[in-house]
Parts: structure tokens; C-alpha cells; sequence
């Protein structure tokens, strides 16, 4: 059996002063993990926790929010590890405009891969690239921007969700793109990028970010052939 | 402008939308939440397509028929065949936005997938599906900023405009203001599975929670073949889901067994000896019921014979999946395997060019009942739901009328969510009713069921749908009296060809669900 002190940063709309509400639940499912508990605390309370989640096993990003001050995927934080400390506390991302209670708005990921044209503008050349692929499985949850030191919403600096899909495209360099792409990787990541890879440690997705940052900087900024292909 | 409204983004979507831009058509994107938490993201597997890289000589024509009796002759002869036809030029396009599929020396390699008898599902690893939807995104991405395709994410389908019979455009509500438009303009539905149906007990996401198709029945859409839902073999329980063990682990050589006397009891291979392990899904699934009955005890995947590389070069992420949830590693335990909720062969009623009963308004992907008859063969349905995106905007761009009206903002009360007290309600009455076994008693016990709970207090509009769907399912699964694919009747066991028709659910406007029959298309010539 599990007890806990569900401690939850709420807020009904963004400009709603957000104020910490604390919940007590329990369960018998020693696996139980956030997004569980969430759930079935919806089923209980008057006011409904507003949160996104998807496919509840760690694959799509949708629940990443700050739990016991650490950004991760709510599905994939188990309920055991807060159970001697007694209590967690859950918040929303915070380098994203709040919606509601644990829904933030995350466009920038998308309008920063936008700005920065990540698509192949000619057949790609990436078969069966081994970094093509581990640069494909990013979430885009954005954990890695909440702990990045160098990110902020409106900065130049796009952090590793907008890197690696750039890294994608960087693995087969199509030719009409080069000039293009490698300029707005120097400007958009390898500027700002201080690669602490503080980002690497909370990746819930596990990719080899060190080994995607090294060759694409290879490629973008030193113009040498890739590495590590395997 | 000429515009098109599409009703979510993963697969089927984005094909669709990628299509319409291609033939300069700008539409809107619409989905709850951004493609890359889709299901689609999800898919582990493959995809299939006869692509001969691996010296079986396979053809059009064997993709074509093992379809066919994978879905044991239930799905439209002539959309199987442009669908297996057209199956290797998706997967090379594919290849060319950059899905790095695993490879031979020198071409795509294929793998073994249930029911067919060569390789042809390729594949990236056990995470096709998050690798073909990054790529596709990227392509839904250029076509964004040239400005033809309008993305919507947290925008939910509230339901459709329509006018005798016909579909002008559609109400959609943005999840984080709230606020409500009315979209006009030509409809594309490409919103998953009825996986929310049955929450908590399906593979699938939260996001696809059934409302779309539950609505559009409602509001008179017929649907096709409610009654066949495909339990996946091989799943396991984790915290809230049911998981999947990719087929492709049988695939590359995973076996099933229950153990006797402490031995390993490889019966699907003793009963099957061709196939094995490798049967269609409901084959697998009904076996693995039946032996449990039999035996007790629990339905095991063995899999401690596949090799290293085997597990480095394509199943790496299923062995961390599997050592994460379960805590035994598949190299060397043996992992204690349930059938699971996991695709709906059934669904909005199509044509072969993916039109519905409703002017202007089409379908695509697992919202449709179409290309896979009475059970899905693996793989085939991420090719479906490309395929079918892809057919769907072609036929729009033939036929649809543009309409060029303005998009107008409403101020309507946001209809009330379902409650997941109904929802539990509901979904215990659809698996005590739709089992992997079937009969009589048991499904006019559940409509009984489900008849004293639609009376208990009144239902808001969401609600409602959902009442009226599980009230089709569970009738027309009470009508087909036969056994076929997925659908299998105790006390009817044998395929009755005179039920070699597809079901078809109506709801008229006094919410009265009828059950009728309609003939399997003929098949025309060869392509
Ligand atoms: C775990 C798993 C593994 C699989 N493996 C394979 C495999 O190996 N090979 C294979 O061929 N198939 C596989 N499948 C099946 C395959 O992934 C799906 O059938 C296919 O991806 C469906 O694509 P789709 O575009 O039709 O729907 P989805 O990807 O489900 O997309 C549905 C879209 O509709 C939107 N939507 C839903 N409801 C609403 C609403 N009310 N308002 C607005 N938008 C809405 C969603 O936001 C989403 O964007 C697998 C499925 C699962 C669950
Ligand atoms: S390496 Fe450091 S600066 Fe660069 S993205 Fe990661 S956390 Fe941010
Ligand atoms: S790099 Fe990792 S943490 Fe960052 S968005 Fe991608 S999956 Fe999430
Ligand atoms: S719900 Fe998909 S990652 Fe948690």
C-alpha cells in the first residue's frame, strides 16, 4: 500500500494567481506512478486537476511536468519513490505560458523548429542511419528546456528539442540546404548551447544526446564528416 | 481559398494533409493534442509491403491475398488491391523523407510478421512508428510554413455541420481558451481507434477516446463491422494500460508456451505447424484463451533463444521496455504474456475511395472500417492508415465541393464530457459482452444491461454517444451469427458465408440503432 500527500501547484486559467492544493491518496498498485494517480484522483474531486497525457507509457511527452522539482513524464515517475518522504509536490513546466493547473503551452518547440526550416527540402539520404534514427525518437516534451541554464522562451537559442531534430537532417546534409542549415544551427544552437548536457540527465527518453551534439557540431561548425556512424 | 478540414493528425492526417499540399490544397489540421503524442507514435512493429529485398519472391499478389485471408474475406476486394498495389511506393517514399528503416547490405530489410508467409513488414528497429511520424512531420512542416497546411493542435471535434445528408464543415472547440468555432469547408475524419472506449484495458492512447466516431454515428454516419475488435496476443499489464510486446519479438523468432509439468508446451507450433507462433492475431488469441481454460496457469513468450544482435540491432527498445515494466529480462526469463484491446477493424463505414454516407465527408485510418475485414494483419494498418490518407485527399480533390465560406466563431455551451463513472459503466458491459468468446446469452445479457443503465438518468450529448456506439457493437455482434476473425460465436463456431457481408450500424434521429447487412463489392480486374 502507498500513501502520499499529492501536493499540486493549481491555477484555473493563465492569469489565476496559482496557489498549492494537497491531496491525500492512496493505492494498493505498488507500480502506480503520477499519471495514475492523477487519474484517479480526477475521478474523486470536485475541480478536476487539468493535465495532458496520451499514451500513459512514456512515448509521446504529452505529461512532462515538474515533479519534486524535477522535469519528467508523469506516467513514467513511479509513486514508490516519494513514499518515505511521505508527500510530492507536482507543478507545471515553468519555461512554458501556464494554461491551467499542470497545462502549459509548449508552440515554441514547434514554432523554434519552424524558424529554423527542420525539413528535408529534397529527398533524404539518411538510410538506415543509426544517429538518423536516435535523433528521431526525441518527444519533443521539453524537459530538456526546463533545465537547460541557457534556454528561455523568446531567446535566440532553440535548446535540445529543436537540436535534435536539426541533428536528423544534419546526419545526410542534403546539398541545397547546407549553407542554410549549418548557419542556422551555428546561430540557433551551437551559440547558446554551454554543453553542460545537464539536458542529457533528464532526457526521459534516454537519447545519446553527447554522441548527436558532437557530430552535429562536427558537421555544422567544424565541416567535418560524421562520426560514430555505425 | 479551396480548403479541407482533417480531423486528426497522426498518420492518416498527416498523409492526407501532406497529399491535398502537394496538389497545391491548404486545409486545416485539427487534433487534440500535436502529432508527436498521437498513437501513431506508438506503433513498434512494421509496416508491410511486398518489396521482394529478401529473395522470397513475394508479390503484389501474396500481400494481396494474405490480407484478404487474414481478414478471412471480409474487406473490399478492390481496396485491398490498390492498398497492397500502391504498398511499396509508400514505404519508398518513406525512405525518401528520411526514415532511416533498417537495412540489408544493400536495400530495406523485411521481417517475419503473423499471418503472412514471407517477409515484407519493414521496419526501424521495434519503434517504426515514432520514426515514420518524425519524418512526416517534418514534411507536414514545410507544407506549414508555405502556409497550405493550417496546424490546430488542442482543438477537439465537437461535431459535424451538416444538412440532409450532406457535410458543410465542422464544430471544433480550442482546449486551452475554450473557445468554439465552426470550420467550414470539406471534412476528412483520421481520428484513431475507439480505444477510449474501453479505458484502462486497450494498447492504445488516452487521446483517442471514441468520441468522433460515438458522435458522428449519432448524428446519423453509418459505421462498418463495430463488432470486430482485435485483442493483440501478446500484452502485458503495467500501471493503468495494457502494453504490447510487438509481434515483431514472435517475429524474429519469439515463442509461445505454457508450462506442464514444468516443461515448456509450445502449442501453437504443435497445433500450426506452418505458421506457429506466426498465426493471424485472433487465431493466437483464441488459442492462448482456450489453453489457459485448459491448463491454468498463465500464457508465456519465450524468447531466450533469439540471439544478441538480434536483440542489439532490432529489438533493443523492446528488451528495455520489457526489463523497465516487468523487472525480467527477456534474454534470459520467460514473460507472462494476455490478449489485450488493440485494433478496431470496424468503424466509420467507406468506400474504396473513402467517401461515408455523407456528402463531403470522408474518413482514413483505424477511424474507418476498411482494408482489414474481420481481423488486421500486422503491419498492415500503419500502410492503411498512409494509404488511406492518401487515397481519401485524391478522392477529395476529385470530388469534393469547396466550399468558401469563412470560418465562424460561436458562442455555444461546451457540451459536458462523459463521465468516467459512465465510461467504467459502459466498458465493463462491452467486455463482459465482446469478449474473445462470444455467444447469445451473454451479449443480449449486456444489451440488457446497457438498456437499464441508458434509463437510470438523463445523459448529456456526449454521454449519450457513447450509450448509442456500445449499443452497436453489442448488436452487431449479436447479429452476425457466425464465427469469423476477431468475432467468435460459441454457439455459432463455423464461418457461414451467408453472413460474408459487412455490418452495417445506423442510428436514425430518434437515436434508434438498426443492424442490416451489405454484400462484400465484387472484385474487378487485376490493377
Ligand atoms: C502499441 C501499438 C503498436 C502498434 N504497432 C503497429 C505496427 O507495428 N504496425 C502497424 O501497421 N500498426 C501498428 N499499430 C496500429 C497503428 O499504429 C494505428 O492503427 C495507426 O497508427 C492509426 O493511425 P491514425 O492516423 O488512423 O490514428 P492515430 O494515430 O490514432 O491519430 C488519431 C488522431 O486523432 C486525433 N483525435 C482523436 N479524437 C479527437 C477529437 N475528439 N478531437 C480532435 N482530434 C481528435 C488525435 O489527436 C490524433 O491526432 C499499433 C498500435 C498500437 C496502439
Ligand atoms: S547541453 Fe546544456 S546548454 Fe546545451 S541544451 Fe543541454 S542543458 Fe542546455
Ligand atoms: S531531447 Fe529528450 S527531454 Fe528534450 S524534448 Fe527531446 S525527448 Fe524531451
Ligand atoms: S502520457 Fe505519453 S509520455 Fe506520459
Amino acid at each position: 500500500m502507498i500513501t502520499l500527500k499529492l501536493e499540486i501547484l493549481r491555477r484555473k486559467h493563465p492569469e489565476d494567481v496559482p496557489h498549492w492544493e494537497s491531496y491525500d491518496y492512496q493505492t494498493e498498485d505498488e507500480t502506480a506512478n503520477i499519471a495514475v494517480a492523477l487519474t484517479e484522483l480526477n475521478q474523486k474531486i470536485e475541480n478536476p486537476v487539468r493535465w495532458e497525457c496520451s499514451c500513459l507509457q512514456k512515448k509521446c511527452g504529452a505529461c512532462a511536468m515538474v515533479i519534486q522539482n524535477r522535469p519528467r513524464l508523469a506516467c513514467d515517475t513511479p509513486l514508490k519513490e516519494f513514499s518515505k518522504a511521505g508527500t510530492v509536490r507536482i507543478e507545471p513546466l515553468r519555461k512554458f505560458p501556464v494554461v491551467a493547473d499542470l497545462i502549459v503551452d509548449r508552440s515554441i518547440l514547434f514554432q523554434n523548429l519552424e524558424t529554423m526550416k527542420v525539413w528535408f527540402a529534397e529527398e533524404a539520404k539518411t538510410k538506415g542511419s543509426q544517429m538518423a534514427y536516435e535523433a528521431s525518437r526525441c518527444l519533443q516534451c521539453g524537459c530538456c528546456l526546463e533545465i537547460c541554464p541557457n534556454f528561455y522562451a523568446g531567446g535566440t537559442f532553440s535548446g535540445m528539442s529543436a537540436t535534435l531534430p536539426t541533428a536528423r537532417l544534419l546526419t545526410a546534409l542534403p546539398e541545397s540546404q547546407k549553407k542554410e542549415l549549418c548557419r542556422a544551427y551555428r546561430k540557433y544552437i551551437y551559440e547558446g548551447c554551454g554543453k553542460s548536457l545537464a539536458c542529457r540527465n533528464v532526457c526521459p527518453a534516454g537519447i545519446e544526446i553527447d554522441k548527436l551534439l558532437v557530430n552535429s557540431n562536427a558537421v555544422a561548425v567544424w565541416k567535418r564528416k560524421l562520426k560514430h556512424e555505425t | 481559398m479551396q480548403k479541407v478540414i482533417i480531423i486528426g493528425a497522426g498518420l492518416a492526417g498527416l498523409s492526407a494533409s501532406v497529399t491535398l499540399a502537394e496538389h497545391g490544397i491548404s486545409c486545416a489540421l485539427i487534433s487534440l493534442q500535436n502529432s508527436e503524442r498521437a498513437q501513431s507514435v506508438l506503433a513498434e512493429g512494421g509496416i508491410n509491403a511486398s518489396l521482394n529485398t529478401m529473395g522470397e519472391n513475394d508479390t503484389v499478389q501474396n500481400h494481396y491475398e494474405d490480407t484478404l485471408r487474414g481478414g478471412v474475406y471480409l474487406a473490399d476486394p478492390n481496396a485491398v488491391q490498390n492498398l497492397t498495389f500502391h504498398a511499396p511506393e509508400i514505404v519508398r517514399w518513406l525512405e525518401k523523407l528520411g526514415v532511416p528503416f533498417n537495412m540489408t547490405d544493400s536495400d530495406i530489410m523485411l521481417r517475419n510478421f503473423g499471418g503472412q508467409k514471407k517477409k515484407r513488414t519493414a521496419y526501424a528497429r521495434s519503434s517504426t512508428g515514432k520514426i515514420i511520424m518524425t519524418a512526416l512531420i517534418d514534411e507536414v512542416r514545410r507544407y506549414e510554413a508555405g502556409g497550405l497546411i493550417q496546424r490546430y493542435p488542442h482543438h477537439e471535434f465537437i461535431q459535424l455541420l451538416t444538412e440532409n445528408q450532406a457535410c458543410y464543415g465542422v464544430r471544433i472547440q480550442d482546449a486551452y481558451t475554450g473557445k468554439m468555432t465552426d470550420f467550414k469547408g470539406s471534412v476528412l475524419l483520421c481520428s484513431g481507434g475507439m480505444n477510449g472506449v474501453f479505458p484502462e484495458m486497450t494498447t492504445g492512447t488516452t487521446q483517442n477516446s471514441g468520441d468522433v466516431t460515438a458522435t458522428v454515428f449519432r448524428q446519423g454516419v453509418t459505421l462498418g463491422n463495430p463488432e470486430m475488435i482485435q485483442y493483440h496476443p501478446t500484452t502485458i499489464g503495467i500501471s493503468g494500460k495494457r502494453c504490447l510486446v510487438t509481434e515483431a519479438a514472435r517475429g524474429e523468432g519469439g515463442r509461445l508456451c505454457i508450462m506442464q509439468n514444468q516443461q515448456k508446451y509450445y502449442f501453437m507450433e504443435e497445433k500450426y505447424p506452418e505458421l506457429g507462433n506466426l498465426m493471424p492475431r485472433d487465431v493466437v488469441a483464441r488459442e492462448m484463451y482456450f489453453i489457459r481454460r485448459k491448463y491454468g496457469g498463465e500464457v508465456f513468450l519465450d524468447m531466450t533463444e533469439l540471439s544478441s544482435v538480434t536483440w542489439q540491432k532490432k529489438l533493443s527498445d523492446l528488451r528495455q521496455e520489457i526489463m523497465h515494466y516487468l523487472a525480467l529480462d527477456p534474454k534470459t526469463d520467460l514473460i507472462p504474456v494476455r490478449e489485450g484491446i488493440h485494433y478496431f477493424m470496424g468503424g466509420i463505414d467507406t468506400d474504396e475511395y473513402h467517401r461515408t454516407n455523407f456528402r463531403n465527408l470522408y474518413a482514413a485510418g483505424e477511424c474507418t472500417c476498411q482494408y482489414h475485414g474481420a481481423n488486421r494483419l500486422g503491419g498492415n494498418s500503419m500502410l492503411g492508415a498512409l494509404y488511406g490518407g492518401r487515397k481519401s485527399a485524391e478522392t477529395i480533390i476529385k470530388t469534393a465541393e469547396f466550399l468558401t465560406e469563412e470560418n465562424q466563431e460561436v458562442s455555444v455551451s461546451v457540451p459536458e464530457k462523459a463521465s468516467p463513472v459512465l465510461i467504467q459503466k459502459i466498458s465493463q458491459i462491452l467486455l463482459s459482452g465482446l469478449g474473445i468468446v462470444r455467444n447469445q446469452e451473454t451479449l443480449l445479457k449486456q444489451l440488457n444491461a446497457l438498456e437499464v443503465l441508458a434509463n437510470q438518468r438523463t445523459y448529456s450529448f456526449y454521454e449519450q454517444n457513447r450509450l448509442l456506439l456500445a449499443e452497436a457493437m453489442l448488436r452487431s455482434a449479436l447479429e452476425r451469427r457466425e464465427s469469423r476473425g476477431a468475432h467468435y460465436r460459441e454457439d455459432y463456431p463455423d464461418k457461414n458465408d451467408n453472413f460474408r457481408k459487412t455490418t452495417i450500424a445506423e442510428c436514425d434521429d430518434k437515436n434508434r440503432v438498426r443492424i442490416s447487412f451489405r454484400p462484400i463489392p465484387e472484385k474487378r480486374a487485376d490493377i
